[in-house]
């Protein structure tokens, strides 16, 4: 008789559970896995590398495209280490834009986590629930800056523009009659602050919503309590971060530990998980979309009674305003040379981290003093986080790795960079 | 016109002679094609449909809409689907083995609409009114898994292997959980001819088994939805774990098949669920003799109507738990079958058998 051996088997990177272009090869015995073997790279495009070859204001763009779900988190990071190179502290005005947009994106990012972790796990509901709510944060993004999803809205030295003074309407079609135009049009009626202060009012109960469907079922509950456990010290062992690391019991916080931007001035709590598995950090992120909500309205109060520049006025970083240009011989070289050459930043090194959706997103520039880094590494915390996969689904079966697969959040945008 | 009444006349009187002078064993066979096409085309349609309000209504649960664009509200959208599967080609994998993996849809499929020769659409109103109804339909749903477990087998792939042995592990689970579930519908109607459980269930709304075998009817339709591989008990097909499972390998028609015998395996539990444990036919308002003069008098009488009505509900709550349940981990479902069904039925089939010797009405009098 033949030895009966375990069996390996190939876990994407075209599976529905793969999150984008994650490959696994599995060893298995039966339905258990006794050895998961993340191969990454399916989505590497030099990032850090083609920062190398651009002026500094170019590679913004490259920063949303790194973890493609909380793209102005990134853009933070990225902007903050120029800044701290530079030496320049952006106008608070941007600060506080640049801290409600951090917290809609968490809100995004972990509204397509809940509902690609309902999705792996069979909860198909949650999923488009949760896009309705995200498809309202893709319109302030798009209101802000333009565009949907890739804003390029923050700036070293401040951000884009100003809030805008009115929202884009839905316009009649063919398939809209009047009632439904004016119904998805009520609330875009005022400025983007008035849209922004609407979505806070509405979005808890869109929580409760998603809770009722998940937080209280025995399904729900026996497919991710006790699933994928790590221990309070492994976590810190292993450099998890974010939700992953407060999920295991660690009140560790960037926004609070080492406040940045208008942190200090915010009122809110950091959940933490007690038993560090699968429900635990479901539950964490869970209360941190009410967290940023409570925090997006505090910034929407500030942002309303204290009108003011949000950039800085020094045109050697940001640009010249285009008035200016047409009758101002020096706004208009300024404007040159920052579109062409971009500006030279200090020599040094430098490490910004922010507190990303997903964990320390931290940006290590290195400027030998010219108009492009010299070098950019890039810390992104999925990394970490999958490089322990391996240890949290041993002796697990299939169908938990694809719920430990959706607790780690993993955007391969940002893995494999 | 006359003489073309006279032609029918005629035509119509040589058919009769012609069916008379037939022997009795090809006017029984006859009689059986036109009972087996009036039962599959319904069906069918009824499967195309199933899926289309499958879509329509999970979209409206879901906060969207649902195809709505071929023909009016997407009317021919089931039309559409099985035109794009028809004309696509039938991979058959390199290593597969041919003649398990052609048969293997061809199992699911027969038993799927094979077991609708016993069921009693009203009074009477059956393909073959078998005693032995009752094992049959049990025997015919339990060898449908075949179907999934020798797809499984014969595709020669890991992902579709894993899925056969879950399915395999959810029959040995669910099979004796329903098969007791089962029994406590023989105690009560004695009986193991369908039409004959619907008549021992006449009197209304309470006298049907729901009420005295609640706990069986519950097990029993949760046990239908694992055995139709539906959610939350979807493991066999696991999108998220293992891609599509057993039908990875299919395309074309033959996955059409298993697409088929899926809903149709659907329809038939919701049927079961409403003959065996709703009162079938009968009407829940009988007896409610104020409506007799009026327009509504229809409603009091034992109909089809009330058979469609009853199973609809029950294909509307398997498209509902689709919509709101997470799925089982296998061994989960195992648990469920064997350490919380199992128990329970065995339970409840001693207190109906106490219920039937102290002749407890008004069921067990």
């Amino acid at each position: 008789m033949p030895e009966i051996q375990n069996f390996t088997m190939n876990f994407g990177p075209q599976h529905p559970a793969a999150h984008g272009v994650l490959r696994l090869v599995l060893e298995m015995d039966g339905e258990v896995i006794t050895k998961a073997d993340p191969h990454i790279g399916l989505l590497h495009r030099a990032t850090e590398k083609l920062a190398e070859s651009k002026p500094y204001n170019q590679s913004i763009g490259y920063m949303d495209r790194l973890d493609y779900v909380s793209m102005m988190c990134n853009e933070h990071a990225y902007v903050m280490a120029i800044e701290k190179l530079l030496g320049i502290e952006p106008p608070i005005r941007a600060q506080y834009i640049r801290v409600m947009f951090d917290e809609l994106t968490r809100i995004t990012n972990h509204l397509l986590w809940l509902g690609a972790h309902g999705l792996d796990i069979g909860a198909m509901t949650v999923f488009l629930y949760c896009f309705r709510e995200r498809e309202d944060i893709m319109d302030m993004y798009e209101a802000v800056s333009g565009a949907r999803m890739h804003a390029t809205y923050y700036r070293p030295g401040g951000v884009y523009r100003d809030l805008p003074e009115c929202m884009p309407q839905y316009q009649k079609s063919r398939f809209r009659s009047k009632g439904d135009i004016r119904r998805m049009n009520q609330a875009r009626q005022g400025s983007l602050l008035d849209f922004i202060e609407d979505f806070t009012r509405r979005f808890p109960q869109c929580v409760d919503e998603y809770e009722v469907l998940l937080t209280d079922n025995r399904i729900w509950k026996q497919r991710t309590v006790g699933i994928g456990v790590v221990t309070p010290e492994r976590a810190l062992q292993l450099g998890f971060s974010g939700p992953m690391l407060r999920g295991s019991g660690i009140e560790w916080d960037l926004r609070k530990k080492q406040p940045y931007a208008v942190y200090e001035q915010m009122d809110f709590d950091i959940p933490v998980g007690m038993n560090g598995d699968c429900y635990d950090r479901y539950l964490v992120r869970i209360e941190e979309m009410r967290q940023s909500n409570h925090i997006v309205r505090q910034c929407i109060n500030w942002l309303r009674k204290n009108p003011g520049p949000v950039s800085l006025e020094d045109h050697k970083v940001t640009p010249p305003r285009r008035e200016q240009m047409k009758s101002d011989m020096e706004s208009l070289i300024h404007h040159f040379k920052y579109m062409t050459e971009g500006y030279g930043v200090p020599a040094g090194e430098v490490y910004a981290a922010i507190e990303h959706p997903k964990g320390e997103f931290g940006i290590y520039m290195i400027s030998d003093g010219a108009n492009k880094p010299f070098r950019v590494k890039i810390r992104a915390a999925g990394f970490a986080h999958l490089a322990a996969l391996d240890e949290m689904v041993r002796g697990h079966m299939l169908a938990d790795l694809v719920a430990i697969i959706g607790t780690q959040d993993i955007v391969f945008g940002e893995v494999d960079r | 016109m006359s003489e073309l009444l006279t032609k029918l006349h005629a035509f119509w009187s040589a058919l009769t002679t012609y069916w008379i002078s037939l022997p009795f064993a090809w006017q029984l066979t006859l009689k059986s094609l036109a009972g087996i096409v009036a039962i599959m085309l319904p069906l069918i349609l009824t499967v195309a449909y199933l899926t289309l309000a499958e879509r329509r209504i999970i979209g409206f649960m879901q906060v969207r809409m649902g195809p709505n664009r071929v023909g009016p509200w997407g009317l021919l959208q089931p039309f559409a689907d099985v035109l794009k599967l028809v004309f696509k080609e039938v991979i058959l994998p390199t290593n597969a083995n041919r003649f398990l993996f052609i048969t293997a849809p061809v199992i699911s499929i027969s038993t799927a609409f094979a077991a609708w020769a016993v069921i009693p659409f009203s009074n009477g109103v059956m393909l073959s009114n078998a005693n032995a109804g009752l094992l049959y339909i049990l025997a015919l749903t339990s060898f449908g898994v075949y179907g999934i477990i020798l797809s499984g087998w014969a595709s020669n792939s890991k992902y579709a292997f894993l899925g056969a042995m879950r399915s395999a592990a959810q029959m040995v689970s669910y099979e004796i959980a329903m098969g007791f579930a089962l029994v406590g519908v023989l105690m009560a109607s004695q009986s193991l001819n369908l039409n004959d459980i619907v008549l021992a269930q006449n009197g209304g709304f309470s006298h049907w088994f729901w009420l005295p075998l609640l706990p069986l009817f519950v097990i029993y339709f949760i046990s239908g939805v694992a055995e139709t591989n539906r959610a939350p008990f979807d493991v066999a097909e696991g999108e998220s774990e293992i891609v599509a499972g057993f039908h990875v390998e299919y395309s074309g028609t033959a996955f059409a098949a298993f697409f088929l015998a899926e809903y149709a395996n659907m329809i038939l539990i919701s049927a079961l669920a409403a003959t065996l444990f709703w009162g079938g036919w009968l009407s829940p308002v009988q007896g409610w003799h104020f409506l007799e003069d009026t327009p509504l008098a229809f409603l009091v009488h034992t109909s089809f109507i009330w058979f469609a009505v009853k199973t609809c509900v029950f294909l509307y709550a398997f498209l509902w738990f689709r919509a709101t349940f997470p799925r089982y981990r296998y061994d989960q479902i195992m648990r469920l079958g064997w350490k919380v069904f199992i128990p329970i039925t065995i339970l409840w089939l001693v207190l109906e058998g106490v219920a039937i010797v102290l002749k407890i009405p008004p069921w067990f009098a």
